[in-house]
């Protein structure tokens, strides 16, 4: 009997992989060498902000827009077009695989403007997505699987942290070039030349269209043209991730105008769009994918692959919030209203880092602080340094990622002194 | 020369192409028995009386916002979907050892627990752990397992054509052959697309073997209460495997029992050994999440999680599911009986003896294009169909057919 029992448990032994520990009753599990992964570096900052029980603790981390009383704003726009689509009843039936036509025509239109040449020859192919990271995600795989040239992405130093792992999950490698100036806490427009110049040819490059985030540095439009043109002789494929249109400058136009530049210029681009910060509608996952082909019939083909790549992640995309966004920029009074609540937000935006920069110098601070007013968008790469975040987290309760990014929509005015007195403090 | 001057044209997705060829047809008499979405006795979909009352509570909500949900979804929605696979009272939520992983619909949860086995299951690279996927199984299956990166996709056996059933001897000898480890796709019930399901028994049959072999037991639970009209009776399966002590997972799907097809809700459960162990898991699984969709969409959660967690919703909502259970179950009754009435060769037991949306007609290609052609009723060219286009205005044009097919084509 007990030859038997210590047979078996030699035979469990087997199966089990050396980090595993006591055995069980019957075998151990199946999970004993997964890690614990690290945790997520932006959402950690609101963890630890919501243990802290100081009153005038403030959460500069996750980018999502909160008014000046520092809560979530649902834009009336979308109560609007919410209230019409209840009113509709309609059926919950599957979408297409490439998601609400309506959306998708409506989606693209904004990013090129309703007269692009573009959309007259229909030689886009414009795909509804989870959002900007579904969409980045989709682009991603597609590079993988079709793009002849080398597997390499270039993203701007810094990007988006969300930007690696999706490449690299989707089989690409990273690499990046210059782009912030740490210096002037402004664009390293010499240094992004320079390293673009020696992209080898054909390589997939990465350019946040407008509002970079994490640093809310842009080229200007002059840089933008020179930019284009060494693109265009490095004959670089450019993928643009517009997560902000309407809301750095507060212009829906002005916002897409790299983007435009870039295809009047002739470069067939990728483009992932974003709904979830100018609609503000972050949980419904709103986006578009967009790959700007030679010809209609190009179009087609590549369209026919994107569904190929879709069907097995998730068969079809969610409708509610693309029927609310399709509304919205389908329905003239609801479009103007958006558009206002727009301009309302960026402003807001802009204000507060006007108040900031004047609050510090009524501080007294010696620094120069006019990056926090020239740089554009949500973020702010305010330039402070990893162990001044940990005093403010520390001494302050103010919450920001370790590179000194701060979500200005996090700021009020009822906060933005309170931030001035403590970003001075740690400055001093 | 364009970049993609050299992408192919990829074939459309079947189920996909007949609805659309379904559309084009003027024919006065069309019916469409292809894709899977329930039906009305009008031919209509249906939107859950329960999911209209909740929907307008969560409108009439004004302190409702947009809000990103948590990476890994809404955690009243998990807990809720968990519960109602694995029952009110199953020890292994008791015992804290349950999680759930909120995707885009049964496909997210499928490829969400695919992504993590190929990374983390058995050493840190699973491609080419086998996983076995029942002959023939839901197409998507193959395409979710392969794009997450496995290479050895095998079938095993299940349907058997002669006899019309469940290759049970078949399927027992592909799970004592099968190397050890490797991953089985399992449909909980109302199998598709042949709607043939292993008995109790059968079942444990099965996990016998299972757990001697240490196979990975992956189920597909897209029809809970849709198929039987009772939640537990459909979930018997997954309990069963629980209680036996096995880690699974499960991919959910709320798209036929809610009749929320459009607003992508599944579940991905975890079932694992230990707590410890579950949230190392998680953890894995928020970092596959990221870089698929970030979070996953806030409407349909919300609305399952309103009526799963409230008692007299929860009522309503499985009075909704029984009604359309039992108006498949009526079909099915139906057109056994037009067939025998009409002596349509062969038999048609199959017709009620299988389970949930589909039914594997037996009819051959030949005959399948026979009746789209000739006849304008659209089915798969497996002789699938959709037993909810079936209504009780069309069953007699639909008898008659496969009449037709059956005795003019062989």
């Amino acid at each position: 009997m007990a030859l038997l029992k210590s047979n078996k448990v030699l035979y469990c032994l087997g199966n089990i992989s050396p980090s595993l520990g006591v055995l069980s009753s019957r075998h151990s599990s199946w999970w004993g060498g997964v890690q614990m992964g690290p945790p997520d570096p932006i959402l950690g900052v609101t963890e630890a902000f919501k243990k802290d029980t100081n009153p005038k603790k403030m959460n500069l981390g996750v980018g999502a827009y909160r008014d000046d009383q520092g809560k979530p704003f649902v834009l009336s726009c979308v109560r609007k077009a919410e209230a019409l689509i209840a009113a509709k009843q309609v059926d919950k039936e599957y979408l297409p695989i490439g998601g609400l036509g309506e959306f998708n025509k409506a989606c693209a239109q904004l990013a090129f403007g309703a007269d692009n040449e573009v959309l007259k020859s229909g030689r886009n192919i414009t795909v509804q997505t989870i959002s900007g990271t579904g969409s980045l995600r989709i682009g991603a795989n597609f590079l993988s699987r079709f793009h002849g040239g080398p597997r390499d992405v270039y993203l701007p130093k810094p990007s988006w942290g969300n930007h690696t792992p999706i490449f690299r999950d989707a089989g690409m490698q990273l690499k990046s070039y210059r782009y912030y100036d740490p210096s002037t806490c402004g664009f390293d427009f010499k240094g992004a030349l320079d390293d673009i110049s020696k992209i080898p040819e054909k390589s997939v490059i990465l350019l946040h269209a407008c509002a970079h985030n994490p640093t809310g540095v842009d080229p200007r439009p002059e840089q933008w043209k020179e930019i284009a043109e060494i693109v265009k002789q490095r004959q670089l494929l450019v993928f643009f991730d517009m997560a902000y249109q309407g809301f750095a400058s507060g212009d829906i136009d002005r916002d897409a105008w790299a983007v435009r530049y870039f295809l009047e210029q002739g470069h067939n681009i990728l483009l992932s769009q974003s709904f979830a910060k100018n609609m503000g509608l972050y949980g419904e996952r709103v986006g578009g994918f967009t790959v700007v082909c030679n010809d209609a019939e190009e179009a087609k083909r590549v369209e026919s692959q994107l569904k190929i790549l879709i069907r097995p992640i998730y068969s079809n995309p969610p409708m509610n919030g693309a029927r609310i966004a399709a509304t919205i920029l389908n329905t003239p009074e609801l479009h103007s209203v958006w558009l206002e609540e727009v301009h309302g937000m960026a402003n807001r935006i802009i204000k507060m880092r006007e108040q900031l920069v004047a609050g510090l110098k009524k501080e007294g601070s010696s620094h120069n602080w006019n990056h926090v007013i020239d740089q554009i968008g949500m973020f702010c790469f305010t330039g402070l340094k990893p162990e001044q975040v940990e005093r403010l987290s520390k001494e302050f309760s103010v919450y920001m990622t370790k590179d000194g990014r701060i979500s200005m929509a996090g700021v009020t005015s009822g906060n933005v002194a309170y931030l001035a007195e403590g970003i001075h403090a740690v400055t001093k | 020369m364009s970049v993609f001057g050299d992408v192919p044209q990829a074939p459309p997705v079947a189920v996909f192409k007949l609805t659309a060829d379904f559309r084009e047809d003027s024919d006065p008499q069309k019916v469409n028995l292809g894709v899977g979405a329930y039906r009305t006795d009008e031919c209509q979909p249906w939107v859950l009386p329960v999911v209209k009352k909740v929907e307008r509570l969560i409108v009439e909500d004004g302190s409702l916002n947009h809000e990103y949900l948590p990476i890994l979804g809404l955690p009243e929605f998990r807990s809720a979907a968990s519960k109602v696979a694995l029952g009110e009272d199953s020890p292994a939520i008791k015992e804290s050892r349950v999680g759930g992983v909120q995707c885009l619909g049964g496909t997210g949860a499928l490829r969400i627990g695919a992504e993590f086995l190929r990374r983390w299951y058995n050493g840190t690279n699973n491609t080419a752990t086998p996983v076995y996927v029942s002959a023939p199984t839901w197409e998507n299956h193959n395409s979710v397992f392969a794009d997450a990166g496995f290479k050895d996709i095998r079938p095993y056996h299940y349907w058997d054509a002669a006899n019309r059933g469940l290759d049970i001897t078949g399927l027992l000898d592909d799970l004592e052959k099968a190397p050890e480890r490797s991953v089985f796709v399992l449909h909980a019930c109302a199998h598709n697309p042949t709607g043939t399901d292993p008995t109790q028994d059968q079942w444990k049959q099965i996990a016998e073997i299972m757990k001697r072999r240490n196979l990975f037991v992956f189920f597909d639970s897209a029809y809970q209460g849709f198929a039987s009209g009772s939640l537990d009776k459909d979930a018997w399966s997954i309990r069963y495997f629980v209680s036996e002590g096995f880690e699974l997972f499960v991919a959910q799907s709320f798209s036929k029992n809610f009749g929320l097809y459009n607003e992508r809700v599944g579940n991905l459960t975890v079932v694992s050994q230990d707590g410890e162990s579950l949230s190392r898991v998680l953890s894995q699984m928020e970092k596959i999440v990221r870089t698929t969709w970030s979070n996953p969409p806030s409407q349909g959660a919300r609305i399952v999680s309103k009526t799963l967690n409230c008692p007299e919703l929860f009522a309503e909502w499985k009075g909704n599911v029984k009604t359309m259970a039992e108006r498949v179950l009526l079909m099915r009754d139906q057109l056994k009986a037009k067939l025998q009435a009409l002596g349509t060769p062969g038999t048609w037991d199959h017709i009620t003896q299988q389970i949930g949306m589909f039914s594997f007609t037996g009819l051959n290609p030949k005959q399948v294009e026979y009746m789209i052609k000739e006849r304008h009723v659209y089915l798969m060219a497996s002789g699938r169909i959709n037993m909810c286009g079936l209504t009780s205005k069309n069953i007699d044009h639909v008898a008659q057919s496969i009449h037709d097919a059956v005795t003019k084509v062989q």
